[in-house]
This record gives structure tokens, sequence and C-alpha cells, in this order.
């Protein structure tokens, strides 16, 4: 049995994922300790998706065991919704409502998942939107907003359920260059705060290097590497990562 | 026309009731039962998908008129019940086949960024369903459930077999007692279309509106 120390957010010990006969993550073994900023990079199918998807139950895994927040999402047991209560999640494609608005966007799952009262759950909704710059856009449609736009949005969104864990993957990958920037201050800032665990997969070299205390890079379904991040950017122990940033860094 | 129309008014009017109302009571069952099935047929149970499935294909794949037979004839001999019920319950478990489809349809083209985001966020599955998704399927599918339901309303001519006392009943019996069968369906046809053009113009509006709503 796995030990549960209170001081781990998240904990992979030996899992295994298949999608059918594909192995997709191949024996992960990793901590993330509350507090903590880790970026996730490597090369489109290492499986840095498929990983972060497993930590809030999105893709379940077929062996190991996967510690959130103090519940292990491979126990038959384990209420899915109680760690989804608490871990957030932020989408490439973002995934707002689409038939609701900015604000019903923000305050849906508080109000009927954490039962806070409307009037609270309101004001904390504009604060929110206040600190994505959008809170101009409180009665607007999803439809009517730019992907950037939308994106903040959708961290709003995911920051009303008071998370201590957010989840990125890969957030301004379908964003328009001009919008990225924006984004990613939103996303360092609440990186920042020392309560938030964030875990982000992204291909922003210059982002990662600011905002993570520790890179881990995956290739193949397998971590090759988990350093803190300046040792990761001075010089990557494998080639395989050293191959990897010089590819993104200078195109 | 119009005098065959005032001498029998009576008749017609009652029997615009009979039609109008299996209409309603058909339209609203068989939307509730065809959104059950649609959802039987989406959740993860092999079982429930089995039922949905074959429930769908049965009713889906026989004439109206042989439902219809099946509960005025077999059925009413275990539970007694009249020509316009028989004919309202085959009309509904007719139709809510075909709105089974049309609302399933409309559940897969939402799309699972949806569902993702709304179980991220801690909605239950059923909680996604009821408030993401839902809403979404039934606005893609509006114009086909607009098409659904005026095929309802006209095939309720089938409790004319059944003695169910609708439009298509009187203009039967109202042909074959004053031998105007030409002027007997013009009415009725008439009749039908007072229910099935505002029906067809409500459908649209809809579908504007909800557009408008993005």
């Amino acid at each position: 049995m796995v030990e549960n120390n209170q001081d781990n957010m998240i904990q992979f010990v030996d899992v295994e994922k298949y999608y059918g006969h594909f192995h997709a993550l191949k024996n992960i073994n990793l901590t993330i300790k509350r507090g903590e900023t880790v970026v996730l990079i490597g090369p489109s199918g290492s499986g840095k998706s498929t990983l972060i998807r497993a930590i809030n139950g999105l893709e379940p895994i077929q062996e190991g065991h996967l510690i959130v927040n103090g519940y292990d999402l491979h126990d038959p047991k384990t209420d899915i919704n109680k760690i989804r209560k608490r871990v957030g999640m932020v989408f490439q494609h973002f995934n707002l409502y689409n038939n609701k608005s900015v604000i019903e966007n923000v305050m849906l799952a508080p109000r009927i998942v954490s039962h806070i009262p409307e009037e609270e759950n309101e004001k904390y909704a504009l604060e929110l939107l206040d600190r994505v710059g959008l809170k101009d856009k409180a009665g607007s449609m999803p439809s009517m907003l730019s992907g950037g736009q939308k994106q903040r949005v959708a961290i709003a969104r995911s920051l009303a359920m008071k998370p201590s864990a957010l989840l990125f993957d890969e957030p301004t990958s379908a964003l328009d260059p001009e919008m990225i920037g924006d984004v990613l201050r939103i996303i360092q800032n609440i990186a920042k705060d020392s309560d938030m665990t964030s875990l982000i997969v992204t291909h922003e070299m210059n982002f990662a290097q600011n905002v993570a205390n520790r890179v881990i890079f995956m290739a193949d379904g397998e971590v090759l590497e988990d350093s803190k991040t300046s040792d990761f950017f001075k010089k990557p122990k494998s080639v395989r990562a050293q191959q990897f940033v010089d590819q993104v860094q200078n195109h | 026309m119009i005098s065959l129309l005032t001498s029998n008014f009576h008749s017609f009017l009652v029997a615009f009731g009979y039609t109008l109302l299996s209409s309603i009571i058909a339209l609203i069952a068989s939307t509730v039962l065809g959104t059950l099935f649609a959802i039987l047929q989406i959740v993860p149970s092999k079982t429930a998908n089995v039922i949905a499935r074959a429930y769908i294909e049965v009713f889906r794949n026989i004439p109206l008129l042989i439902i219809v037979m099946f509960f005025y004839l077999v059925v009413t001999k275990i539970v007694k019940i009249g020509g316009f019920t028989a004919g309202t319950i085959g009309l509904t478990l007719y139709t809510s086949a075909f709105i089974a489809e049309t609302v399933r349809a409309g559940i897969n083209s939402v799309g699972i960024g949806q569902t993702e985001g709304a179980r991220a966020n801690g909605l239950s599955s059923w909680q996604t369903l009821r408030i993401i998704i839902l809403p979404q399927a039934f606005k893609i599918a509006i114009p086909s459930l607009g098409n659904q339901f005026i095929n309802l309303v006209k095939n309720s001519s089938i409790l004319a077999f059944v003695a169910g006392g609708d439009l298509m009943y009187t203009a039967n019996n109202v042909a074959a007692t004053t031998f105007d069968s030409f002027n007997s369906y013009i009415i009725v046809g008439i009749f039908y279309l007072i229910i099935t053009l505002p029906l067809n113009y409500y459908m649209k509006f809809l579908e504007t509106k909800l557009k408008g709503m993005a």
C-alpha cells in the first residue's frame, strides 16, 4: 500500500495506461507536492496530455496507484467528483459551456456542486472575471468571445471552485499569437500563489522557465527527466530532451 | 363545402378537439419517452443500451397501423381501453422511437469537450447531461423535431381505423352519410393545416430564437 503523505498533492505510483494495445503511460512514478508549479514538456504523442488528464479521471489508468489529494483514483470506491471538486482543469480548446453566459459558466459549478449561496457566488465570480480582465463580458455568450478571452473565462471558471490544484493542458496552443501573452501572465499569477499546485503542459519554453519550479520531460509515454527548472534548461540530462529543447528554442 | 361544414360543424369541431388532444398528448409523451430512450442509448450500461436499441428498432420498423391495431385489439383484452387511447398510445410509442434517434443524434453532435469541461468542473454525469448537453442537443435537434411533430399530427389520422373519433374518422362518417366525400376530406385537410401550420411556424421561430442566443 502507498503511504499517504499530506504534503503530496499528486502521486503516481507505477502507473500504466493503455489505449487498447497502445502503451500510453509506461511505469510513471512521480510526486508533486502542494504548492509546486510543474511544467510538463515533450514532443507530441509523448503522453503529456494523457498524464495530466489521468489526474482528474478523464483518462482511466489500468495499473498502479494515482493518489490525488489523498484519494486513490484507481480505487473503484473513490468518488471521482470529490477529486474534481478540488482539482480544476483548463483545456486547450477551452470547453466553455456554449449554452451559458460568461458569468453563468463561472457560477454554475459552485452553485450546483458546492452549494455556494447565490449572492456570495456572484460576488466571487465577478471578482474572478475582474482578475482575468473580463468583468465587462459577464453577460456575453462564449461565442461572442475571442479565443484568448474564452481561455481567461475558463481559468476563472476553474478558480471559482477554489481548487487546491490546477491542471493546464496546452492552454495557449489554440490561441492566436497576440492572445498568448495575456493568458500566460494570468497563469503565472495563479501559479505564484503558494497554496496552489499547478501542473502545466506547454510548448512555451520561455514561459516554462519563468513559471516552473520543476520541469518534467516526457517521450514515448515515459518520464525521461524530472529536474529543477534551472538545471533542466542549463543542460538537460538526456539526449532526447537536449534535442527537444534545441528544436523548440531554435525554430 | 360551406354548407357541408355548417351542417356538420359540431361533429367536425369535436373531431378537431380529439385530433388536437391526441396530438398534444402524443407530442409531450413521445418527446419525454424519446429523450429517455436517447439517454438510455448513451449511458455506460450495456443492458440499458440494448434495451433502448431494441425498443427503438421495434417501434421504428413496424407500420404505425399495426402498432395501433395491437393496442386496440390485443391490449384491450387485458386492460379496457378505447380507440382513442389505443391510438394515442400507439402514436406515442411509434413517434418516440424516431424522436429518440433525433435526440441521440443531437447529443452526439454536442462534442466531447462540453462533457469533459463539465466533468472536470465537478458536475456529475447526470448534471452534465441535464444542464449542459441536453439543452444544446435539443437546440441542434429542433428542425428535425419539427418534422417529427408535423408527422405526428398527420399520423394521428390513424385513429380513424380504431374509432378514435378524430378528424379522419369523422370525415369518413360524414362522407358516408352525405355522399360528399370530396368536400368532407377537403374540410378535414384544412383542419389539419390549422394545427400543422402554426406548429411549423412555431418550430421555425424557436429555431431562429435559439440561434440568436448563440
